[in-house]
């Protein structure tokens, strides 16, 4: 295992190309804020970035599940704002580099200005796979603050891989120096995965790198990974025990392990980031993030995976099962950000109900 | 008040939301006529469409426009919060009223069902966002019956309705919105998102607006009864106007909790069929501030100009 060798002080400048090593992101503290209902103490966000940050994970991301200015109704409050976890990680990382989301329509360059107040050096601009242009004018604010910039092609199963391609472009002309194909819906099967990273590549060449972030809900997040990485992906997202939306994002500490095996170089000390997810993080997850009938739903139905939790509230509000609120989701083409729908859906399951209209309300 | 005739109002701007006011002057309202059409690409759709309207149109912008001979009364600016900004002092110093349909928010916030009582005699009045028309009157509905110490608003339109111009100005949306909710809503703080959906058949505009509510309205009983009337109240006031625009569902309540500092919530789910006037109608975004947009203007046109309207546009 070699040290890491990017410091904190290296501005944006980037490898780029397939000769680059793997780098990867460690989400535990942003997309685990989901499967935590945003509940992350300050204790709790110190004791992860030590540990990763000892465990030579290069980049390690912290906001809201839903990124900056998540905390809210509609997504859940943050018990412990945001600005202040990202100064605690800012804190206690010593190689690492903080990195935070943001969903333009959600978040705003106000609230990136803060979190680079605060110390955070990596932007991750996330915008719907079909709208990578409403994220012009953040994408140009990172660049202008000197952090480096991420690109998020969010629900990318959604769009083929010429149309994500070209929505990958329009990011990479907007400022951004990498670009992720996310399967926020865990909903791709292998072949999915790549051949959306293939047409990314093909598209965007050396002018910026390819990543991508996998859910389990299908399982397949690891398996996407490493087809990924062999497609020419050069930063992959994972987090400690899976924290993360729906069944959890691929393992942090098994896509080590999975990658030294193969002999590819991240720069992650496998054996102590096994240790970082056993002892720092295991202990502390209230339910561990699992393939049960509502999220493998999720993966199936192509839902956005941080609508698990809010159904699940829903359901037990208006007495209709979650997984028929998550199938009708996945019927209706709703995006991410739209959770507030969970809610009209499950009055509309709730009527049903009432009507007697038993299998409207999903009961099969 | 003696009977004129129409008064002669500008576009500026030929996109989505400006060729839906075109439309809807010409087919709904009496007291405003759109005589110019102003753009600055020669190869825009809208200002072709404008010209077959027997409008003058031109793609050299707002200096074209200030050169013609017979000046409008009013303009009515649909381009971008920066354009406005730029635009303003120049319709400013040639005397003509400006209703600004961007975020730019120069003039005082303008929403019909809440704040018709403006100040006319103003040169220049913000339209504030579609999802701040759609949902700063239910804030107010409910600010009006009990304090609102937070106001979160989501707007979800149809990918196919945002045109550039919002896509490019996401932030001002979400800002000029925020600051709506507050302003005029009566919200103590507030806070706007906006969703882009490109599912196909488009999906029409929702709008939810979450409000916090002391912990009495949150329990059956007399306040949340007036609050539940006062929503249905000014769902009314907007169907006045906009006839698309209605409750999902009844007003959901949620008894207090710690994380919202002791408060309960009110949920109200909104969606907001448009005419049609231009885009289908999923495109309620363009509807509601377009129509506010035009009631606003035969409002200014008959206080000022002294034109005559039979009723307002329904």
């Amino acid at each position: 295992m070699t040290s890491p060798e990017t410091s904190p002080e290296t501005t944006t400048e980037l490898p780029v190309g397939a000769d680059a090593g793997l780098r990867i992101t460690d989400s535990t503290l942003r997309d685990g804020s989901h499967a935590m209902a945003h509940q992350f103490t300050e204790g709790q966000v110190r004791a992860v970035v030590s540990a990763l940050d000892t465990a030579g994970v290069q980049v390690i991301e912290v906001a809201h599940g839903d990124g900056l200015g998540g905390s809210s109704f509609n997504y859940g409050f943050s018990r412990v704002s945001e600005i202040d976890l990202i100064k605690a990680a800012v804190d206690e990382a010593t190689q690492a580099r903080i990195a935070v989301l943001l969903l333009p329509g959600l978040g705003t360059v106000h609230d990136l200005k803060q979190a680079h107040g605060a110390g955070a050096q990596v932007a991750r601009i996330a915008t719907h796979c079909t709208e990578a242009d409403i994220a012009a004018q953040h994408f140009a604010a990172a660049r202008d603050l000197g952090m480096e910039t991420v690109g998020f092609l969010m629900l990318s199963h959604r769009l083929d891989p010429a149309g994500l391609a070209a929505q990958a472009r329009t990011m990479v002309d907007s400022g951004a120096q990498c670009v992720y194909v996310v399967d926020s819906a865990g909903a791709m099967v292998l072949t999915d995965a790549q051949q959306r990273i293939q047409a990314v590549i093909d598209e965007i060449g050396t002018e910026a790198q390819v990543g991508f972030h996998g859910h389990q809900n299908l399982s397949l997040g690891v398996a996407n990974s490493v087809l990924a990485y062999q497609a020419g992906a050069r930063q992959i997202d994972g987090a400690l025990c899976a924290l993360g939306a729906g069944a959890g994002n691929s393992p942090t500490e098994v896509l080590a392990a999975t990658f030294e095996k193969m002999g590819i170089d991240t720069g992650v000390d496998t054996s102590r980031v096994l240790a970082a997810a056993q002892d720092v993080v295991k202990p502390f997850i209230p339910r561990l993030p699992w393939m049960d009938r509502s999220s493998i739903t999720q993966g199936y139905a192509g839902v956005y995976s941080s609508f698990l939790l809010h159904a699940e509230r829903a359901s037990e509000r208006y007495g209709v099962p979650a997984h028929a609120i998550l199938e009708r989701v996945g019927e209706a083409g709703y995006v991410g950000g739209q959770e507030d729908m969970i809610i009209d859906i499950a009055l509309q399951l709730a009527e049903e109900k009432d009507m007697g209209d038993l299998a409207g309300a999903g009961v099969r | 008040m003696t009977t004129t005739s129409p008064v002669p109002v500008a576009i500026v701007g030929p996109g989505n939301i400006g060729t839906d006011l075109m439309f809807k002057m010409i087919r709904r309202s009496e007291v405003l006529k759109p005589r110019y059409m102003v753009g600055v690409d020669p190869k825009s759709d809208g200002l072709a469409r404008a010209a077959r309207m027997g409008l003058a149109s031109s793609a050299e912008g707002v200096d074209w426009l200030l050169a013609q001979d017979e000046k409008p009364a009013i303009v009515f600016e649909a381009t971008s919060a920066k354009a406005h900004a730029a635009n303003a002092p120049k319709y400013a110093a040639a005397g003509i009223v400006a209703v600004d349909l961007t975020p730019a928010a120069i003039g005082p916030y303008v929403c019909p069902p809440v704040n018709l009582e403006f100040n006319k005699s103003a040169d220049n009045v913000n339209m504030i966002t579609c999802g701040g028309q759609a949902t700063v009157p239910i804030v107010s509905a409910v600010s009006s019956v009990v304090d609102v110490d937070y106001a979160e608003i989501v707007a979800s339109i149809a990918s196919r309705s945002a045109g550039p111009g919002t896509r490019a100005n996401i932030d001002e949306f979400t800002e000029t919105t925020s600051e709506a909710i507050e302003k005029v809503g009566g919200a103590k703080q507030g806070k706007a998102i906006i969703i882009l959906n490109p599912v196909e058949p488009p999906m029409m505009m929702r709008d939810t607006v979450f409000c916090s509510v002391p912990p009495e309205a949150a329990e059956a009983g007399d306040v949340q009864d007036r609050v539940t009337a006062a929503i249905h109240e000014m769902v009314a006031r907007v169907q006045e106007y906009v006839p698309g625009y209605h409750l999902r569902a009844d007003p959901q309540f949620d008894t207090a909790r710690d994380v919202w500092h002791g408060n309960g919530r009110v949920s109200v789910f909104l969606e907001v069929r448009g005419r049609g006037d231009y885009l289908p109608d999923y495109a309620g975004n363009l509807d509601i501030i377009t129509a506010a947009a035009v009631r606003v203007g035969e409002l200014i046109a008959e206080s000022r100009f002294g034109a005559v309207s039979e009723g307002a546009i329904a």
